[in-house]
């Protein structure tokens, strides 16, 4: 398919807000003019219910309706009405009360932790440098590159989390790859693993249990010792196909920044005598910051909701270590018979992600 | 390029940097593109070969075992059916009240649109996993568990189409929808006749966006049917396929990876023939946070 890179340019840019039509006065005639606003006004609300009663139904009614649940104990299986009030005890039990469920949750925000800051910088440094790579003035094959990274973005979460059960399996393709790089056979069960990398470096260094400073302390009924483990093998697993599969969205976001610098700053530069690699670094690295921020935010966003990829490929094991807030949602709810808790879950995730989504508005609007 | 005294100097560092930069693109297309090579492969191997070889993708006795089994002694072809209706109809309806509310917001002055538009965007910031328990809750409340309209409804609800649709149309000239008016054309057949048929590039982009959502949902179908097989959908479907046994040894690995070469295909045929409209959706739908 011939496809010039043009195409990315006349994208709108992630980071330009919509543009406002103001209503020209004078364009129109006045006579007729609240008639006519009579009338837009009735078809405007027209056009717009269906949606918005589908907004409203199946989005924001819901919502207020788990917010209520989050104090209440269901089953999820009896009817609604039989649930009772519990007030703040689903909060209580994940934040506050020591036991089973503060624990799970606690183990389920140091996996998360772990995994945000494993995928968010892999993934926005991979994906610059291959925007960099494509962006090459008089790069031959384009279309083909950014297709085949972009390609695993569009994909099913289930299939390509299949694809990667099959690579990492003790027989599978990252085990002979490494078997071919170190010496000895590797035949790590990686999904199967639930060692975290910290404590695996650790233990290189003969530290291989608890120091008693570590063990005596606690958070969240979770030993300092547990909290500092780092993410366990099979969650790195996770983490590798996570940053695969998301490289080619960011890739082209950064790519449709790249586009927008103006090619007058590069010929300028050039013509001053900077060389390429003084340009990359004062001129488009700079003019890339609330790129690389977008980036950086959507990134982090995305990361704090892993889902599919963690009830495809592990279920939440082993040993608990790639349960993420997001799947202890499924597992309170749809497992445990546990409705109220899961929607308490919920709200606290949605708390930390809407927290981000503020952050990430409220600098975007100061680089404005 | 510009020409310049030292281009003969460095030409011999150009082209190997230029070679090198190429070597970087193909490894890492390679990584990309490989992993799905591998497994359309290793769907034409039998579970002895695969555990054997499973580096390369070319099978030494090839078999159909797997796909045999995955179309005939299994719901697999259910799945696909379930899915493309879903997908049909939640797309259809997308379309038609997207580009309606967005023409709405970008075009109709109405009492409450800027607030309105407000609570699209709030709404688009919701994470879809905080709504799991709503929905079904909801579902479960208006009795539409293990069925197909719990399964579409609210998949035909979505701020993101609403917004892109909107960002297009306010980048309309009006000159057109002006005179249709002055023309004697009411709103809706100035909005049917004159600017929808100018839409087709959004129409497509939401199309293509939905079609790959839809295709590819896998948590709404996951509270929504779970207990009803005869509704299941192909993401699914697919995640229980393979597994007959517990613990990673049994998984019968041909069978899981013809599951997903199916799954895949048809989003890669659209995405292969249409990319640079989901290029343009990623791109505009970006802004969301």
């Amino acid at each position: 398919m011939a496809d010039s890179p043009a195409d990315l340019s006349t994208a709108p840019a992630p980071c330009t807000p919509a543009r406002a039509h103001p209503l020209r006065p004078g364009r129109r005639p006045r006579r007729g003019r609240s008639r006519l606003a009579g009338r837009q006004g009735l078809a405007g609300w027209l056009f717009a219910s269906p949606a918005l009663l589908g907004l409203g139904v199946f989005l924001v009614a819901p919502i207020l309706l788990a917010l209520w649940v989050s104090f209440r104990e269901w089953s999820g299986l009896a009817p609604l009405e039989t649930s009772r009030p519990v007030g703040w005890d689903n909060y209580s039990d994940l934040l506050v009360e020591s036991g089973v469920a503060q624990n799970d949750f606690a183990k389920s925000l140091r996996n998360n932790l772990y995994y945000v800051l494993g995928v968010v910088p892999a993934q926005t440094f991979l994906a610059f440098a291959l925007a960099v790579l494509v962006n090459q003035k008089l790069l031959k094959g384009k279309t083909f590159f950014r297709t085949a990274f972009y390609f695993p973005s569009v994909t099913s979460s289930i299939a390509v989390a299949f694809i990667f059960i099959f690579i990492f399996s003790p027989t599978g393709l990252v085990n002979a790859l490494l078997s071919a790089l170190l010496p000895g056979t590797i035949s790590l069960v990686w999904l199967d693993e639930s060692t975290g990398l910290i404590h695996l470096l650790l233990g290189g260094f003969g530290v291989d249990s608890a120091p008693t400073l570590l063990a005596d302390h606690a958070f969240m009924g979770l030993s300092w010792w547990e909290w500092i483990s780092g993410p366990s093998v099979a969650l790195s697993a996770i983490m590798v196909l996570a940053t695969w599969t998301t490289i080619g969205t960011f890739m082209l976001i950064f790519l449709a920044g790249l586009q927008n610098i103006p090619e007058e700053i590069d010929e300028a530069a050039e013509l001053d005598g900077v060389t390429p690699r003084q340009r990359f670094f004062t001129i488009t690295v700079p003019m890339m910051k609330p790129t690389l921020f977008l980036v950086l935010t959507l990134g982090v966003i995305g990361t704090w909701q892993v889902f599919d990829q963690v009830y495809a490929m592990t279920s939440g094991g082993p040993q608990k270590t790639t349960f993420t807030p997001a799947y202890l949602v499924y597992r309170e709810g749809f497992h445990n018979a546990a409705m109220g808790r899961a929607a308490a879950i919920a709200f606290v995730l949605f708390v930390l992600i809407m927290a981000f989504t503020g952050v990430q508005r409220l600098l975007l609007r100061k680089e404005d | 390029m510009a020409a310049d005294a030292s281009v003969s100097r460095s030409a011999t560092g150009r082209g190997f940097k230029r070679a090198a930069g190429y070597l970087l693109l193909a490894t890492a297309a390679l990584a990309f593109l490989y992993p799905f090579l591998l497994s359309l492969g290793s769907t034409f191997k039998s579970r002895a070969e695969l555990a054997a070889s499973s580096v390369l993708p070319w099978p030494d006795e090839p078999t159909l075992r797997a796909w045999e089994l995955v179309f005939l002694r299994s719901d697999f072809p259910l799945w696909m059916l379930n899915s493309t209706l879903v997908t049909v109809v939640a797309t259809l309806l997308r379309l038609f009240l997207d580009a309606l509310a967005g023409y709405s917001l970008a075009r109709l002055r109405w009492r409450g649109r800027g607030l309105v538009f407000t609570g699209v965007l709030a709404v688009m910031a919701v994470p879809p996993i905080v709504l799991t328990v709503p929905r079904f809750l909801l579902l479960k409340e208006l009795g539409l568990l293990n069925s197909y309209t719990g399964l579409i409804l609210p998949l035909a609800v979505d701020a993101v189409g609403i917004f892109i649709a909107k960002q297009f149309f306010e980048g309309l000239p009006r000159e057109l929808e002006e005179a249709a008016r002055i023309d004697g054309a009411n709103i809706w057949q100035t909005y049917w006749h004159v600017v929808l048929p100018l839409a087709r590039p959004a129409l497509v982009t939401l199309t293509i966006l939905s079609f790959q959502a839809t295709w590819n949902e896998f948590l709404l179908p996951l509270i929504a049917v779970r207990a009803s097989p005869d509704h299941w959908t192909l993401p699914f479907g697919l995640s229980t396929l393979g597994k007959g046994g517990a613990g990673g040894q049994t998984w019968d690995y041909p069978v899981m990876l013809t599951g997903s070469i199916l799954t895949i295909v048809p989003v890669a045929v659209v995405f292969v023939i249409f990319q640079r409209f989901f290029v343009r959706g990623m791109t505009t739908s970006g802004i969301k946070g």
